[in-house]
């Protein structure tokens, strides 16, 4: 059987440039087919088109908080009492984990708007309801592993590493925002 | 004799390729034999290299919105989608919000509220029984896929457009059917939907019934394959890395076998 | 070759306690494999290559489809509307289905043309038969899966097709579906069988190559290899002409992927299931036509049924039935005008299927199923008493003809 030898066919470089460019350019065309079997993984054009959502807070009155659906996931959205708002703007930043002043983190100190997801492992944290335990900072509290966080959403206390997420949204007009 | 293919093969195989290559990819619609036949137009969108044209397509929007929306849905475009025929957020936004669909308040009742972007097409009726119903037990097919799902979809939809005259003496129409020389057994449920003016272009386009026909026409072939630009453009990428390769792996074939071919 | 072939300490390594690189280097490497094979020995390859495309895409595509009466239409339209490349996925997923048959039927033909089906490799090609009917089941479920028209009234007529077994017939079709019609449950359960089944495939095509490897490929001669001089090592130079061959596939696929996508499907198949309305006119997909055509030239039910399912089974019978010693049919000139006559005729029961089922098309449909049974059931077996064969060579290095002496015992026979 005769056995394919590579010195045979060296005489001159071009022919084994040849073969190698071939299957060269088969593992180009190899690789970019992976591409679009990748990227049908990527959320598809109709959930990027629900990718932002309008709330209308109108009918939202001091004290009261609405939890509304983003991108699957649970907004937190509050009123807050002046005398949320002012405990949330006096506290000292030197005893957080994570630094943030209110005014960082709420543009409109009325409405305080969150992601409801809590940044340890993912539960949603109580607080929303009138009825629910709020933890010892009055804000929310993740009854999964007990993570406190304050009137602004910071975290205080417990095993949480940040604060709670604050998404993009921005104000349309007085009682509308769009978040995302 | 006994290597007699290999070096028919090796002489003819660029030809035989190439010229395969082309029998394939030229029309290949001639095999679609339908009874009746329409007349063929030159759509801008037909051929590998057709684009749609997009003052036509906004103009059969129109056709599509003040005509036939009245009983035909397309449930399965969304307002959004409007974009990739030239129009911008804003105008797809207030485009959305002169149809309304219903949503459920947190009172649990059924509210209406503006349709958006990310809505689909509102359809005329609620089921396809109300449609039924409405229609003298016609059902008004959703358009969404109207070209893709008819043989010839694109000649078929502008010659029905068209195609409504006075019915030959010895053909009854009963009420409600309407005659039409390119609907099958020529009696349809659909009255003729096209008159002369039957609106007004933006672009001082003179609304004639064929325009309208060709018009709606492009719109309804965009909304059957959205993809179809992409899916051209991509296409010719492919074939030319292809080609190269082909002939790349020849030429490297050869070089490889031509110590045993020269034995 | 005792002395570790491998330079990489890790494959020297892991090759010694679990030799798959000594397994690949020699089925895929040095495999010996007949030098004078012709393009089509390229169509095992090539079906191979569409197997792994179908179910790459396939596997893709299962991760944005659902498979429920009211949501599955739609959601192979949110595929090709929203899911990201997701018409090329299906486009591709869809036109392989077809090419993939194209490439099988070339490769059977190739079998029967060069007599691939014979001792030794009779298994070999028994195990290619169950494969083409784990395709046949595996494509008809798949094209239910989009819910159209074509779909549904697809599924219909063909899960009928059981309901002509004596007595349990209707039994039996009752359990298809899960139901009293095509329903939600043969969706479901047609949909897991199209998941699973081509794994199975799968399972048969390595077994396929195992018999392959066994005796190594035939050759357009269809001689044994007598030495290592009739043979090259597979690779380079069978790597390099399966790649060339697959550029030449992919060209024409490509082509069909990206000009023509719905070519081969048929426009009904764009409107959602209707079970209140069957279209004017139905028909399989192409690469089923020929056996529909069978099936409809039978003026009786189940005798219908039993024709169109006995086109398959006598290829499994096949290795029995040609009594030839002679393999290859350049060497026998009777039986390659059959051969041609039989490629026609199978060409013109797939045009008879796709004609209504009347007139002249009855006529024709009858004479090409007659013609069909009478090549596999009585040419095959008494050809070869009346065949005179040409002499083969000696070898497939020494294209010396070798006069009478290893002539065919049939053509020795004839000539007293």
């Amino acid at each position: 059987m005769p056995t394919y030898s590579k010195s045979k066919n060296n005489k001159d470089g071009k022919r084994d440039f040849l073969i190698i460019s071939t299957y060269a350019m088969a593992g180009i065309g190899a690789a970019s087919v992976a591409w679009p079997l990748i990227d049908q993984m990527n959320p598809a054009a109709d959930t990027l088109a629900l990718a932002s959502t309008e709330v209308d807070l109108s009918s939202l009155e001091e004290g009261q908080a609405i939890t509304v659906t983003w991108r699957g996931k649970p907004v937190f959205v509050r009123h807050r009492t002046p005398e949320e708002i002012k405990l949330a703007k006096e506290v000292s930043l030197d005893e957080m984990r994570h630094p943030e002043t209110d005014e960082e983190r709420v543009p409109n100190e009325k409405f305080i708007v969150l992601v409801g997801v809590c940044t340890h492992l993912g539960c949603v944290p109580l607080g929303q309801k009138s009825g629910d335990v709020k933890g010892q900072y009055g804000g929310w509290f993740c009854p999964c592993h007990g993570s406190h966080y304050d009137h602004s959403g910071r975290i205080r206390k417990g095993p949480a590493p940040t604060n709670l997420e604050v998404p993009s949204y921005k104000f349309l007009s007085d009682n509308i925002i769009k978040i995302g | 004799m006994i290597n007699h293919s290999s070096s028919f093969f090796s002489n003819n195989i660029v030809k035989l390729y190439l010229g395969l290559l082309i029998i394939f990819s030229s029309n290949l619609s001639f095999a679609a034999g339908d009874k009746i036949s329409y007349p063929q137009l030159n759509w801008s969108f037909s051929g590998i290299l057709g684009t749609f044209d997009r003052a036509s397509q906004q103009r059969g929007l129109q056709v599509y919105k003040e005509v036939c929306s009245g009983c035909h849905g397309m449930r399965l475009l969304a307002y959004r989608n409007l974009k990739a025929i030239g129009y911008n957020e804003d105008e797809i936004k207030a485009f959305a919000s002169e149809n309304s669909v219903n949503t459920i308040n947190d009172d649990g009742e059924v509210v209406e509220r503006p349709a958006r972007p990310s809505d689909k097409f509102v359809s005329p009726y609620p089921n396809d029984k109300a449609a039924r119903a409405a229609n003298g037990g016609a059902y008004p097919p959703d358009l969404s896929l109207i070209v893709k799902a008819r043989p010839d979809g694109a000649n078929y939809l502008h010659a029905l457009l068209t195609g409504y005259i006075d019915a030959p003496a010895d053909q009854k129409v009963p009420d409600g059917m309407y005659y039409n020389k390119y609907y099958s057994g020529n009696l349809i449920g659909m009255p003729q939907p096209l008159y002369d003016d039957g609106v007004e272009y933006a672009d001082g386009t003179k609304a004639t019934p064929d325009q309208m026909a060709k018009d709606v026409t492009a719109f309804l072939a965009w909304a059957s394959e959205p993809e179809m630009e992409d899916r051209k453009r991509l296409g010719i990428s492919v074939m030319l890395f292809l080609l190269l390769l082909t002939a790349l792996s020849y030429f490297a074939m050869k070089q490889i076998w031509a110590p045993i071919k020269n034995q | 070759m005792s002395k570790s072939k491998f330079k990489n300490p890790v494959v020297k390594w892991i090759d010694h306690r679990l030799p798959v690189f000594s397994f690949m280097d020699h089925e895929l490497n040095h495999y010996p494999t007949p030098k004078n094979l012709n393009y089509f020995w390229n169509f095992g390859s090539l079906a191979g290559f569409a197997l792994v495309a179908m179910i790459v895409t396939g596997i893709v595509l299962s991760m944005n489809y659902t498979a429920h009466v009211d949501y599955a239409f739609d959601s192979v339209e949110r595929i090709m509307r929203d899911v990201n490349h997701g018409w090329l996925i299906r486009y591709i997923h869809m036109n392989g289905a077809s090419f993939f048959f194209i490439v099988v039927y070339i490769h059977i033909f190739r079998g029967l043309y060069y007599g691939s089906y014979k001792a030794p490799r009779e298994l070999l090609w028994i195990l290619g038969v169950l494969i083409l009917l784990l395709m046949m089941a595996t494509a008809f479920m798949g094209y239910v899966l989009p819910w159209g028209q074509m779909s549904f009234w697809g599924a219909t007529v063909i899960t009928n097709l059981f309901s002509a077994i004596p007595l349990v017939g209707e039994n039996i079709v009752t359990w298809l579906w899960g139901g009293f019609s095509v329903d939600n449950s043969t969706l479901n359960r047609f949909f897991s069988l199209h998941f699973v089944l081509p794994f199975v495939i799968v399972g048969v095509v390595i077994l396929h190559l195992v018999a392959l490897h066994r005796f190594g490929s035939n050759n357009p001669i269809g001689i044994d290899v007598k030495g290592t001089q009739d043979t090259v090592p597979f690779s380079p130079y069978y790597t390099i002409k399966d790649l060339f061959g697959l550029s030449v596939f992919l060209s024409f696929f490509a082509a069909a992927v990206f000009f023509f996508p719905n070519f081969m499907g048929h426009p009904d198949n764009y409107i959602e299931a209707n079970p209140m309305v069957t279209p004017a006119h139905i028909v399989p997909e192409w690469y089923f036509l020929p056996f529909y055509a069978i099936l409809r030239a039978i003026p009786d039910k189940l005798g219908g049924v039993l024709f169109m399912f006995g086109a398959i089974a006598v290829l499994f019978i096949l290795p029995w039935l040609d009594r030839s010693s002679v393999r290859s049919s350049q060497f026998r000139p009777i039986y390659k005008i059959f051969f041609w006559i039989l490629l026609l005729d199978c060409i013109l029961l797939g045009y008879l299927g796709a004609m209504p089922a009347e007139g002249i098309y009855v006529i024709l449909s009858r004479i090409a199923t007659a013609y069909y049974f009478f090549h596999f059931l009585i040419l095959f077996p008494l050809l070869p008493y009346i065949e005179k064969t040409k002499p083969l060579p000696i070898s497939i290095s020494e294209p010396i003809l070798g006069g009478g002496s290893t002539a065919s015992a049939f053509a020795v026979r004839e000539k007293k």
